[in-house]
């Protein structure tokens, strides 16, 4: 099942036309934390209209199939924004951004959610030929304001936020800025930011990111071969290797996090065990290691011809790679991939990472033992099965034990 | 949507590409076994080889990809090649931080036991003539604490250090509290042959957190045969006070070292075995140093370092099928050549490092205040040889004694990095330099290496690894494990 991230409110009242975006964050009507100027009480019974505008609130968001909001007393000064029912997961210290002509609205921060993360921007000096959010050349820069104005509104008791692209690093000192308020505001949250690590090739860069001294920040970068071409293939930008590669290298010599990403399809996933061997002797300091099952989304079924290759036919190799992560001390995960298509051995590292809200499984994962510690499978896009895809069972334990 | 580009629009420019150092070795007809600068190891052909000599490598050629992974070749634009190389090498030089961490006092030169091996010559009568003195072992502190390293360790030797117990306690005593005032901290550990082993030793060593470290040679007929004592019963006592240092003191806070003699040589099994029943978590095979005793008596010309590479391999092999058999248990000396062989993290041991150990590794402080770069040194002077004596507590400071023309002469002209034969060699970057060995037995501390049981062994050792790391997987596993971090 894929969560309604965005979509466009019913209707909605009292916002300035000068004003093109605001910034939302829900409260539950009965909340007596302080009240923002960006706080609207959450209404989703007609019980509950009434008690918020009792307690003097003077914004309103409602979700409803339309009964609510005819309701509303049209004597009320304030605004209002009402939605559809299919956004009812919507809950206490949600944050929104509102886009005030078209209505048009995308949830930015899910408080009970593991998986929050940021879209900084579209823009991005790769072109993967995977990409799940391919990028486009166009002024987004409102995001970073966006962000910017999301953060004060975030819970500081969240654990975890990713920022993600486009390269987040696009627009490098906006972006620092963005993340010096998060050690300011977010000291305990644990932030991720996903870049393709070329920016910190120069030292101004990486000088800055030092400077940041958030707590927990972690800079996650993909590498997708040891070799030069292949990767610059991969990400379809000459020099990007060498780039990258001089980037995670500063990155270290600063003392900051680095957590490797690599993604799994047929140009990276024959080479995979090869791969981490050169990590494990070459970049055996960095933080994390994930290797990650493909998102078949964006530039990912474009180019399905050349990317597609069934996880059972790299099982062996990602076992290989995890050993020789494994055995140099390097922390290593396994993302995205059912347990049914991995060897016993990667088990321990494989971990439940698809974003809740594009995360499913299929009819036969309900006869499996393993469901309840199993990825899954991704909801978006175009998703495509595995040969290997099998409920484990206890029988087939059994069948295993004496093979 | 921009069109994708095909794999051929991100290969280098043929012109673009350099290559970056390595050395090669030829170990068959057209096989070649090449290193790069750290020492990470690929297999060539000749016909790979004159291709990558001459550049003849192309994106998608395979060699190209080999070449690149290895660190081989660079694209002349590039940078991180070259950085990562760097790096590297930083990391596994950077042991040369720590400056002189180990100290060995010799306490006493007189022994209870007469092996006919012994490298140090050692003496068993005149209590006054080869004790150390109080005054001569407080100056030696002074140099000690001296020393630039963070953390510094003691070692007690002899003869056998327990004939000067009261010494021992002293500089214990003085050195604990010269750690508290500098906040230098400093270990302890006593070699010792155990006959003497009491409960006041033990109650000393657990109330200072003293180590131990003994030897072991062997089944008691062997043991016994090396290491002959009155009463002949060396074996039993040091059984006995491996057992009671490890019930009092913990089963860490004890080790045991052997060395191979010529009656050795056919009881590798046994000798591991031994190891094994004591409990021990491992055994380091040891060959003879051909210093003090061990020339004088011949023991030394008894077997050359072949033998001695048939012998280690027959031990290795046994200590891989006691892994095999679920024990976990290791050869000490292959481990730290592995974590050598498999990482980058820094290896300072002071026998297998370039620039050589001597002086920068260790000092020792002889019975008689005088100063020796290293163990081997003071071995050779106790046969009149004073190469490697760098002088004396009571005219000497640490600086003198580091900065001495001697001490420079030596590691200087000894790098592997720069050495003929060393510094062409494959194996380089995990071997060292070894000038007292060389000095002791070719009169020159460089040495000619072809010549040198020393070399013999170092690349006997190194082949016989990466030969179980290629074609050995389960073995291969148990190896990797030694090398963990």
């Amino acid at each position: 099942m894929t969560l309604p991230l965005y979509g466009k409110a019913s209707t909605s009242v009292g916002f300035p036309s000068d004003n093109a975006r605001s910034v939302i964050r829900l409260r539950s009507v009965e909340s007596r934390a302080e009240r923002h100027a960006a706080d609207f009480a959450l209404v989703k019974t007609s019980e509950q209209l009434e008690r918020a505008i009792a307690a003097n609130w003077g914004s309103v968001f409602v979700v409803s199939d339309g009964s609510i909001e005819k309701s509303f007393p049209m004597t009320l000064k304030g605004r209002m924004v009402a939605v559809a029912s299919a956004y009812g997961y919507l809950q206490d210290g949600d944050v929104l951004g509102f886009d005030h002509l078209s209505r048009k609205f995308r949830a930015l921060f899910r408080r009970n959610s593991a998986h929050n993360s940021f879209l900084v921007t579209e823009r991005c000096n790769n072109y993967c030929l995977m990409c799940s959010q391919p990028p486009k050349d166009v002024d987004d820069q409102w995001l970073l304001a966006e962000i910017k104005d999301s953060i004060v509104l975030i819970d500081p008791a969240t654990p975890a936020l990713t920022f993600t692209g486009g390269e987040t690093l696009s627009d490098w000192a906006d972006f620092i800025e963005v993340l010096k308020s998060c050690r300011d505001l977010l000291r305990a949250t644990s932030l991720q930011v996903l870049t393709n690590g070329r920016a910190f090739a120069t030292s101004r860069i990486v000088d800055a990111w030092r400077d940041i001294r958030h707590p927990s920040l972690m800079a996650a970068i993909p590498v997708y071969a040891s070799v030069d071409h292949v990767h610059d293939h991969v990400v379809q930008a000459k020099g990007a290797f060498d780039e990258t590669i001089l980037g995670i290298l500063k990155l270290k010599d600063r003392g900051q996090r680095v957590e490797i990403r690599v993604v799994l399809h047929a140009l990276t996933a024959p080479i995979i065990a090869e791969t981490c061997r050169w990590i494990a002797r070459n970049l055996p300091f960095v933080d994390h290691v994930a290797l990650m099952g493909l998102e078949n989304t964006g530039f990912a079924i474009a180019n399905d011809a050349v990317l597609w290759i069934d996880p059972m036919d790299y099982r062996e190799a990602l076992g290989k790679a995890v050993d020789h992560l494994a055995a140099a001390g390097v922390n290593v995960s396994v993302y995205n991939l059912p347990k049914c298509v991995l060897s016993r051995s990667v088990w321990p590292h494989a971990v439940q990472s698809i974003s809740d809200w594009k995360n499913g499984f299929v009819a036969e994962c309900e006869r499996c033992d393993e469901k309840a510690s199993c990825s899954g499978f991704f909801t978006t896009g175009r998703p495509r099965f595995s040969r290997g895809v099998k409920a484990i069972t206890s029988e087939r334990h059994a069948v295993s034990a004496t093979e | 949507m921009a069109r994708f580009l095909p794999p051929e629009a991100f290969s280098a420019a043929p012109d673009g590409l350099s290559l970056l150092p390595f050395n090669l070795e030829r170990t068959g007809t057209d096989q070649y076994l090449v290193a790069n600068m750290v020492g990470d190891f690929v297999r060539l052909t000749s016909d790979e080889l004159n291709r990558l000599i001459d550049l003849q490598v192309r994106p998608g050629d395979g060699l190209y990809e080999k070449a690149y992974a290895a660190h081989l070749i660079t694209g002349s634009g590039q940078s991180a090649q070259r950085q990562l190389l760097a790096l590297r090498l930083r990391s596994r030089m950077s042991f040369l931080r720590h400056v002189t961490p180990l100290h060995i006092f010799v306490v006493t030169l007189r022994c209870e036991h007469s092996c006919p091996y012994c490298q140090v010559s050692r003496q068993s009568t005149d209590r006054s003539r080869f004790d150390m003195s109080e005054q001569t072992a407080a100056r030696g502190l002074d140099i000690v604490f001296a020393s630039p390293s963070a953390r510094i360790k003691i070692e007690f030797q002899g003869g056998e250090p327990l004939l000067n117990f009261p010494l021992i306690k002293t500089i214990v005593s003085a050195a604990k509290a010269r750690s508290n005032a500098t906040s230098k901290k400093v270990d302890f550990v006593i070699a010792s042959n155990l006959a003497l082993l009491d409960d006041a030793v033990l109650d000393f060593c657990k109330s200072n957190d003293v180590l131990l470290s003994t030897s072991l040679d062997g089944p008691a007929d062997l043991h016994n045969k090396n290491r002959p004592r009155p009463g002949t019963n060396s074996h039993e006592l040091a059984v006995a006070g491996i057992r009671r240092a490890k019930e009092t003191l913990g089963p860490d806070r004890v080790g045991a070292l052997m060395t191979t003699t010529e009656a050795s040589l056919d009881r590798v099994d046994e000798i591991i075995d031994e190891y094994l029943q004591l409990g021990l978590d491992g055994i380091f095979l040891r060959p003879l140093s051909p210093f003090g005793f061990a020339i004088k008596t011949k023991q030394y010309e008894k077997y050359d370092g072949q033998k001695w590479l048939g012998f280690y391999e027959r031990g290795l092999r046994r200590v891989l099928d006691i892994n095999r058999q679920g024990t976990p248990f290791r050869e000490f000396y292959a481990a730290l050549v592995l974590t050598r062989m498999l990482s980058d993290r820094p290896v300072g041991y002071v026998d297998l490092r370039s620039p050589a150990g001597a002086g920068l590794g260790a000092l020792v402080y002889n019975y008689d205040g005088s100063v020796f770069a290293s163990d081997e040194g003071r071995m050779l002077a106790e046969a009149g040889d004073d190469t490697f004596r760098l002088g004396h507590v009571d005219t000497d400071s640490y600086s003198s004694l580091i900065l001495s023309d001697k001490l420079i002469g030596v590691i200087s002209s000894t790098l592997t990095q720069c050495a003929p034969e060393c510094s062409t060699c494959v194996f380089e970057s995990h071997c060292g330099a070894d000038p007292v060995y060389h000095h002791a037995t070719q009169g020159d501390a460089v040495g000619i290496k072809p010549l040198s049981a020393f070399c013999t062994r170092q690349k006997g050792i190194m082949g016989l690894l990466l030969d179980i790391l290629e074609n050995s997987p389960e073995d291969a596993a148990v190896l990797r494990r030694w090398a963990a971090p």
